[in-house]
C-alpha cells in the first residue's frame, strides 16, 4: 500500500468513525461532534501554518473572527443569503491572512508571534469600536433565514451534523493531499531549514505567504461555519484565548500531523467537559493535565501514535 | 478566607435543600411523579462574571430551599443542576445542550452576562428549552432572541436608564457627561439615556467610551467638559474601583454632581479605602443594598434566607459584599417558574410550551415573599419584567434611598411580540 | 481641559504605566534572554504578587505603610520561590523545549488562576496606599499681565503615583548594577550568551536557570505590589501585564535591558498620548498597530542586534 493510499484510507476511516459515533452516541455527545468538527477545522488551519510551515502565530482568532463576521455581518446587515455570505466569510479570512502575512512575514520567530498577537488585538478592538454594527462584545444572533442552505435549515441537529461533517471531511481530505503535495513538502522543508530551501531556489517568502493565506481561509471557514451552525456572532471569539486555543489543540493533538488537530480538540473538549462535571475547580484539573501531558507526551497524542505508525501523515 | 466560607455555606445550603427534599419524601408522594423538577443553572463560576455568579448561586439555592420547604412545584421537589459557563458565550451554549440532553432539565435559568445570554439563546430555541435569564440586558425585549427566552425577574437596562432621567434632570443637572465601557452594555446606556435626558430637557455634553481592557483612567477625564453638571458613570469589571478612585483624585475638592450605576460597585464595600469621595454621590440600585428605614418584612426575610446582613454583606464575613442590586432576580425568577408550572399543570418536557404560555399570561407580580424586593409588571409580549428602580445617595457611608421611580416611569413601547412566534 | 495640561496629565499617567510595565517586562526579558523560553504564566506571577500583597497587608494592623513594606518584602520572595520550584519540577524536565514550555506554562497559568479563585475569591480587593496625597499641578498661561502660573481644573497627580515612578526607577538601576557589576550577573550573562560553553566552564546552568526564573517572577510580583494600591488585586488581572510585557520585551530587542526600558516608556506613553487625540478605543487600535509596525520594519526590535 502506498502512503498516499494509506493516508486517504485513514482519513476516510476517521470520517466514517465520526458518522458511526453520531448514530450511536447519546444525544448530548452526538451533538458535541458538530462543534468539535468545526473547531477541528480551525485547528487544521492553524496546524497548516504552525505544524507544517513552522510559523507560530498568536493571533489566529482574527482569522476565525474575520470568517465569523464576514458571514454574520453581511447576513445581518445586508441580508445576503447563507451561501454567498458564507463564501464571503472564507474570503475575509483569506484576505486578512494575505494582508497580515505580507506585513508579519518580514519578521520571524518571537517577533512574528508578537506582530500577529498585536494585529489580532487591533482586530478585536476594531470589532468593539464599530459596536453600532457589530454589537461589540455582546454580539448578535444570526437571522434564521441566513442559516438555510439549499432549503435545508441547519439549525436542526442532524442537518447541523451533516453540514459540519461535509465541511470537515473536505478540509481533512484536502489537507491530506496538500501535505503530500509538492507545496506541502516544500513548506515542511521551510520549517526544517529555511536557508537551505532558499538555496535550492524556492521563494520561501512567497510560499509562506501562501501558507498563511490558506491558513487564514481555513480559520475563516471555521469561524463562518461556527456562526452558521450555532447562530451566534460575538467578539469573545476574537479575543486572546481563541488565539491560544488552536495552539494548544495542535500541540496536544500532535503538530504537523493531519489528524492531530481533531484529536487535540476532542481531548480538550472532553477534558473540560468531564472535569467540570466532577468539580467546579475544573480549570485546576485542566492545568494539571496540560503539565502532565507535556511531561509525558512531548509530541502530542498523535505523536505517540506516529511512533508506532511512522507513515502517519 | 472569606470565599471558602461562602462556598462551603452555599454548598451546605444545597446539601440542606436536597436533604430536606429527601426528608420530605412523604410530602411529595401525592403527585403523579415524585421525580424532581430539574432546573439547569448556568453559573458564572469562573471568568469575569465570577463575583456575580457566586451570589446568584447563593440566592438561587436559598430560593430553591424555600420552594422545597413549601412542598415543591406541583408536589415535586426542585433540583438545581449547576454548570459553569466560564462567562463565555461558547461554553454557555454548550452548557445549555448539556442541560437539555444530558441532565434532562426541565428549564434553564440564571444567566447574567449579555454575551452569554445571546450566545446561548439560539440553542435554547433550537433545543426547545425554556431559558429564563437574569441579565438586565435589553436583548430579550428588543426582539433579538426567541420565544423560549424570557426575563421575568429583573428589569432591563433600557427601562432602568429611562426611569433615572427625570430625577437626574430635575435634581442634579441638565448637562450630563457619560462615562461608560466601550461595549454593548455601555452603548445601551449611552443611547437610552441620551434619549431619555433629552426628553427631560437636558443634554449629554460628552460621551466618553472607555476601552474595556483599560486598567487606568485618569488620562480620559480631561475630556470631561467644564460645563458638565452631572457625571453619569457605569463601569463594570474588576477595574471599577480604580475608576472611581481616580475620578475622585482627578476632581479633588471641586466635583460636579455624580450619578452612577451600582453595577460599578457590586460586591465592593462602599466604604473601601479610596472611595471616601463617593460621599454625597448618587447610585441607581435595583434593590437597595443597605436596609432602609422603611424596610419591608419581605426584604428582611429575603436577606435572612440568602444569608446577607443589613448592609448587604455576608452574615459570615462583613467584608464580603453581595451583588444585592441584581441577585434578587434569581429569587424572583424561580418563583415565576414555579407559578408558571403550577398554572400550566406542568408535568414534563412535553409541557414546555404550555409553561411559556402560562408565564406569558402573567402581568402583575405583587410585592410579597415571591417578589421580596418589590412588585413587578410582566409584559408577556416582550417577555420582559418591569420593576421599581431606586436612586440612593451615599450619606456617612450608607446608601440611602432618596427617590424611587415607579414602574410606569420605566415603561416603553413594545418592540416585539414573541407570542406571535411559533414554538 | 486645555491641550497643554491634558498632554501633561497623559504623560504623567503614561509614566506610571511605563514604570510598572518596565519592572514586569524586565522579569520576562531576563527569563527570555537567559533561558530562551516563553513563560506564559508570567502574568500570573504578577497576579499572585498583588493577591499576596492584599493578604499580607490584611495580616498587620496599624499604619498602612507597615503592611505595604512587609508586602513589598515578602510577596516577591514567595512568588519567586514558587516560580523556582515550578522550574525545577516542570520546565527542567522539558529540557526547556520552546513549544512544550508554552503548553506547560499555560497549564501553570490555569493552576495559579483557579487556586486563587478558590482561596482569594472572584472579587477585586483594594490595598490601602502607604500615603496618598492629591497634588494639584500648576500650568503656565499667557494672560494680559504676561505669563502666569495657575492650577488647571483636574491637573493633578498623587504622591503615591510619584513614588511608584521613583521606586521603579531605583529598582531598575539596582538590577542593572547587579547584572553588570556582580559575579551573579556575570554568571547570568555567560549563561545567556552560550549555555553549553558556560556549562563546560563549570557554571551550574541548572541553578542559574532556576534562580533566573525565580527572579523574573519576583520582579513581576514586585511590580504588582507597587501597583496594587492604585489598581485592585483580582484573579484575572494577569492577562494584560503578560501581553504588554511580552510586547515590550520583543520591541525593546531580545535580551537588551535598556531596550526593554525604552520600549516600556514607548508603550506606556504612546497609549496615554494618543488618547489625547482620538476617542479611547480608536486610540488603542492606533497605538497597537503603530507598535506592531515598529516590529514589522525593525524585526530585531529597537536595540536588538540584526540577525546575521
Amino acid at each position: 500500500m502506498t502512503d498516499r493510499l494509506r493516508t486517504d484510507l485513514l482519513h476516510l476511516g476517521v470520517i466514517a468513525a465520526l458518522v458511526v459515533l453520531f448514530l450511536t452516541l447519546p444525544t448530548y455527545y452526538a451533538g458535541n461532534l458538530s462543534r468539535i468538527m468545526v473547531l477541528a477545522i480551525y485547528a487544521i488551519g492553524y496546524n497548516l501554518l504552525f505544524g507544517y510551515t513552522g510559523l507560530l502565530s498568536l493571533g489566529h482568532a482574527m482569522f476565525f473572527a474575520a470568517g465569523m463576521y464576514g458571514y454574520g455581518l453581511t447576513a445581518q446587515l445586508a441580508g445576503v443569503p447563507a451561501l454567498p455570505a458564507f463564501a464571503l466569510g472564507i474570503l475575509a479570512g483569506a484576505a486578512l491572512g494575505l494582508v497580515v502575512g505580507a506585513l508579519a512575514l518580514r519578521t520571524a520567530g518571537v517577533a512574528f508571534m508578537i506582530v500577529t498577537l498585536m494585529f489580532a488585538q487591533a482586530a478585536y478592538l476594531t470589532i468593539l469600536h464599530f459596536g453600532t454594527y457589530t454589537r461589540g462584545d455582546e454580539g448578535f444572533v444570526v437571522p434564521s433565514e441566513a442559516r438555510i442552505v439549499f432549503g435545508i435549515d441547519l439549525s436542526g441537529e442532524t442537518e447541523r451534523f451533516a453540514a459540519a461533517l461535509i465541511l470537515f471531511a473536505l478540509v481533512l481530505l484536502a489537507t491530506g493531499r496538500l501535505v503530500r503535495s509538492r507545496l506541502g513538502r516544500t513548506l515542511v522543508a521551510i520549517r526544517e531549514n529555511e536557508e537551505r530551501t532558499r538555496m535550492l531556489g524556492y521563494d520561501a517568502t512567497r510560499l509562506k505567504l501562501i501558507a498563511i493565506t490558506l491558513s487564514g481561509a481555513l480559520s475563516g471557514l471555521a469561524g463562518a461555519a461556527y456562526a452558521l451552525l450555532f447562530g451566534y456572532v460575538g467578539a469573545s471569539f476574537a479575543a486572546v484565548p481563541y488565539s491560544i486555543f488552536p495552539l494548544l489543540w495542535v500541540l496536544l493533538g500532535g503538530a504537523g500531523t493531519t489528524i492531530g488537530p481533531l484529536i487535540g480538540v476532542f481531548f480538550m473538549f472532553y477534558l473540560i467537559d468531564t472535569a467540570s462535571g466532577i468539580t467546579l475547580a475544573y480549570l485546576l484539573i485542566v492545568g494539571v493535565a496540560l503539565v502532565l501531558l507535556t511531561l509525558f507526551a512531548p509530541q502530542g497524542i498523535a505523536g505517540l501514535i506516529k511512533r508506532r505508525l511512522p507513515w502517519l501523515p | 478566607m472569606p470565599l471558602t466560607k461562602i462556598d462551603r455555606r452555599s454548598t451546605l445550603l444545597g446539601l440542606g435543600a436536597s436533604a430536606g427534599a429527601l426528608a420530605m419524601g412523604t410530602r411529595f408522594t401525592h403527585a403523579q411523579s415524585a421525580a424532581p423538577i430539574k432546573i439547569g443553572f448556568q453559573k458564572h463560576a469562573t471568568g469575569i462574571g465570577a463575583a456575580y455568579g457566586r451570589w446568584y448561586d447563593a440566592t438561587t439555592q436559598a430560593a430553591a430551599a424555600r420552594i422545597n420547604e413549601m412542598g415543591g412545584i406541583n408536589g415535586r421537589p426542585l433540583e438545581i443542576v449547576i454548570e459553569d459557563d466560564g462567562t463565555d458565550p461558547k461554553r454557555g451554549a454548550e452548557v445549555l445542550e448539556k442541560f437539555a440532553s444530558q441532565h434532562e432539565c426541565d428549564v434553564a435559568f440564571g444567566t447574567l452576562f449579555s454575551h452569554v445570554v445571546i450566545g446561548s439563546a439560539p440553542r435554547a430555541g433550537e433545543l426547545k428549552l425554556p431559558y429564563f435569564v437574569v441579565s438586565e440586558g435589553h436583548h430579550v425585549a428588543s426582539g433579538m432572541l426567541n420565544r423560549y427566552t424570557l426575563q421575568p425577574g429583573i428589569t432591563d437596562v433600557k427601562s432602568q436608564v429611562q426611569s433615572m432621567a427625570p430625577f437626574v434632570a430635575n435634581n442634579l443637572g441638565k448637562k450630563v457627561t457619560m462615562i461608560y465601557p466601550d461595549f454593548a452594555f455601555g452603548h445601551d446606556h449611552r443611547d437610552y439615556f441620551s434619549a431619555a435626558i433629552a426628553a427631560q430637557g437636558g443634554e449629554v455634553v460628552a460621551k466618553i467610551a472607555i476601552p474595556p481592557t483599560e486598567t487606568s483612567f485618569t488620562r480620559y477625564f480631561p475630556q470631561i467638559p467644564r460645563e458638565t453638571e452631572v457625571i453619569y458613570h457605569v463601569m463594570v469589571g474588576p477595574a471599577v474601583l480604580t475608576f472611581v478612585k481616580e475620578m475622585g483624585e482627578f476632581f479633588g475638592p471641586s466635583r460636579p454632581e455624580i450619578f452612577g450605576f451600582i453595577d460599578s460597585l457590586e460586591a465592593v464595600a462602599i466604604d473601601s479605602p479610596g472611595l471616601e469621595f463617593l460621599e454625597g454621590t448618587y447610585f441607581w440600585e435595583g434593590a437597595p443594598r443597605h436596609a432602609q428605614a422603611n424596610q419591608t418584612e419581605y426584604d428582611a426575610a429575603f436577606r435572612a434566607a440568602v444569608g446577607v446582613d443589613d448592609r448587604g454583606a455576608s452574615v459570615d464575613d462583613p467584608r464580603d459584599i453581595s451583588t444585592y442590586a441584581h441577585m434578587f432576580g434569581c429569587w424572583d425568577t424561580l418563583n415565576v417558574i414555579k407559578a408558571g408550572m403550577e398554572a400550566s399543570g406542568y408535568r414534563g418536557p412535553g409541557d414546555r410550551a404550555a409553561l411559556i404560555e402560562a408565564v406569558e399570561a402573567m402581568t402583575d407580580m405583587p410585592l410579597g415573599m415571591d417578589h421580596p424586593t418589590g412588585a413587578k409588571l410582566f409584559n408577556g409580549k416582550t417577555h420582559q419584567a418591569f420593576g421599581e428602580q431606586h436612586i440612593s445617595r451615599v450619606e456617612d457611608g450608607n446608601l440611602v434611598v432618596v427617590h424611587t421611580a415607579s414602574i410606569e416611569d420605566g415603561l416603553y413601547e413594545d418592540e416585539v411580540d414573541y407570542t406571535t412566534q411559533s414554538f | 481641559m486645555e491641550f497643554g495640561p491634558h498632554l501633561l496629565l497623559a504623560v504623567l499617567e503614561g509614566l506610571v504605566t511605563a514604570s510598572i510595565l518596565s519592572l514586569t517586562a524586565m522579569g520576562l526579558s531576563l527569563v527570555f534572554g537567559v533561558m530562551r523560553v516563553v513563560n506564559v504564566a508570567h502574568g500570573e506571577a504578577f497576579m499572585l504578587g498583588a493577591v499576596l500583597a492584599w493578604w499580607v497587608t490584611g495580616l498587620v494592623a496599624g499604619h498602612p505603610a507597615v503592611g505595604f513594606v512587609l508586602a513589598a518584602l515578602t510577596a516577591p520572595l514567595i512568588v519567586g520561590a514558587l516560580a523556582a520550584a515550578s522550574d525545577r519540577l516542570v520546565l527542567k524536565r522539558l529540557n526547556y523545549d520552546p513549544d512544550r514550555t508554552i503548553v506547560a506554562t499555560i497549564g501553570l497559568l490555569y493552576i495559579a488562576q483557579q487556586t486563587t479563585l478558590m482561596t482569594f475569591g472572584p472579587d477585586a480587593r483594594p490595598v490601602e496606599p502607604p500615603f496618598n496625597q492629591r497634588i494639584a499641578l500648576p500650568w503656565l498661561e499667557r494672560t494680559e499681565e504676561g505669563w502666569t502660573w495657575f492650577y488647571p481644573w483636574g491637573l493633578s497627580i498623587t504622591s503615591y503615583k510619584l513614588f511608584v515612578i521613583a521606586a521603579a526607577a531605583a529598582i531598575l538601576v539596582a538590577i542593572w548594577l547587579v547584572i553588570t557589576r556582580t559575579r551573579a550577573g556575570l554568571l547570568m550573562r555567560a549563561t545567556q550568551q552560550d549555555s553549553e560553553t558556560a556549562q563546560a566552564f563549570g557554571i551550574p546552568v541548572g541553578t542559574v536557570y532556576s534562580v533566573v526564573f525565580g527572579i523574573g517572577a519576583a520582579l513581576a510580583a514586585l511590580g504588582a505590589v507597587l501597583v496594587v494600591p492604585i489598581q485592585q488585586a483580582h484573579y484575572l488581572m494577569g492577562g494584560e501585564p503578560l501581553l504588554l510585557s511580552f510586547i515590550v520585551v520583543i520591541i525593546g530587542g531580545l535580551g537588551s535591558l535598556p531596550g526593554t526600558v525604552i520600549a516600556a516608556l514607548l508603550i506606556g506613553l504612546s497609549d496615554g498620548i494618543i488618547s489625547v487625540f482620538f476617542s479611547p478605543t480608536l486610540a488603542k487600535i492606533i497605538a497597537t498597530l503603530l507598535v506592531a509596525m515598529v516590529l514589522v520594519f525593525r524585526p530585531q526590535g529597537l536595540l536588538g542586534k540584526a540577525q546575521t
